[in-house]
């Protein structure tokens, strides 16, 4: 089940810890994979961690936040993996945190050219040679954010629920084609930067967490293999809520 | 049969997967042809890409038939 042979995939910012978790579980899954990323040297140490001969793994280096570098990517990826692209994974993202009333047009329209145009951008290219195959896969991974809303992150969570609604107009365009939209919004996950929470902050986290931990790199990942997988096939316009039951909308 | 209407029913064929005979200049590529709407915004990319034309959404909608298609794309080579 949930075999990814033959298939090539794209996952943007796979230099970071979710990305390079989804681009190692869809390359164990058999998928050939194409990281992108704006820091090279990381991407490569990460491609040779995941297959340290070089079997089915790829560089693409790109800066999203440059319309020219989105619109191109699609095209690289498949130059670099010699094969048409099977599954994007929108997975680049940032953010500027801070108060609205406070908050400057600069860190609103740094996450909207980053978080949504980007992902819409690559959602364009990809799809054109998607509906001609008539299969594909699209995977975008949002946030809780995105569903809940967090003070502090107006800009972010903007994007986020944008990517939501973005993608079920284009699993709406796209579902004739058996080409599938879908979202994965994960919660809290362990990363360098929730490890330095100071301990009663971390408590009071885990309280509203049924599940009773923070997420891992690999509860994304592995819900993203199965959004990306055949056996998928029947869903679609849907948004995955990866929290550890956090919120359940 | 024109160089531009002879393109024009290649691509048809090719992208609706339907036989030449049927895409005759009067056939409808909805009603006849079996295009759905994307189909018809994909002919559409395809007209644009083979003859380095841009069709704006306006024009792109009342291209209904091949023939429409071919008159559209001459008047623009044309001109």
């Amino acid at each position: 089940m949930f075999r990814l042979d033959g298939k090539t995939a794209l996952v943007t910012g796979a230099s970071g810890g979710i990305g390079a978790a989804i681009a190692r579980t869809l390359h164990a899954q058999g998928a050939r994979v194409v990281l992108s990323g704006t820091r090279e040297a990381v991407l490569a140490a990460v491609a040779s961690e995941i297959a340290p001969d070089g079997e089915r793994v790829h560089v693409c280096p790109a800066d999203l936040s440059d319309p020219k570098a989105a619109d191109a990517l699609v095209a690289a990826a498949e130059v670099a993996a010699g094969a048409p692209l099977d599954i994007l994974v929108n997975n680049a993202g940032l953010t500027r945190d801070g108060l609205a009333i406070r908050m400057k047009d600069e860190d609103w329209n740094r996450v909207m050219d980053v978080d949504l145009a980007a992902p819409f951008r690559l959602c364009r290219a990809a799809l054109k040679g998607m509906l001609r195959r008539r299969a594909g896969r699209i995977v975008s991974i949002a946030s809780i954010v995105g569903v809940t809303g967090n003070a502090g992150q107006a800009n972010y969570a903007a994007a986020k629920a944008g990517m939501i609604g973005m993608s079920k107009s284009l699993a709406q365009e796209a579902g004739s084609r058996g080409v599938t939209v879908n979202v994965v919004a994960p919660g809290f996950i362990q990363t360098a930067m929730t490890d330095v929470l100071p301990e009663a902050q971390r408590e009071k986290l885990l309280g509203g967490i049924p599940l009773g931990r923070m997420g891992k790199p690999e509860d994304i990942a592995a819900s993203v293999a199965y959004l990306a997988s055949d056996e998928a096939g029947w869903i679609t316009g849907t948004t995955l809520n990866v929290n550890g039951g956090m919120a359940m909308p | 049969m024109s160089e531009i209407a002879d393109k024009v029913k290649k691509i048809v064929v090719e992208h609706l997967g339907v036989e030449e005979s049927k895409v005759t200049p009067e056939a409808s590529f909805i009603d006849d042809l079996g295009a759905d709407s994307l189909d018809t915004v994909e002919l559409v990319m395809a007209f644009e890409e083979a003859f380095s034309v841009e069709i704006p959404e306006d024009a792109a909608e009342k291209i209904a038939t091949v023939k429409d298609a071919i008159d559209y794309i001459e008047k623009q080579k044309a001109a």
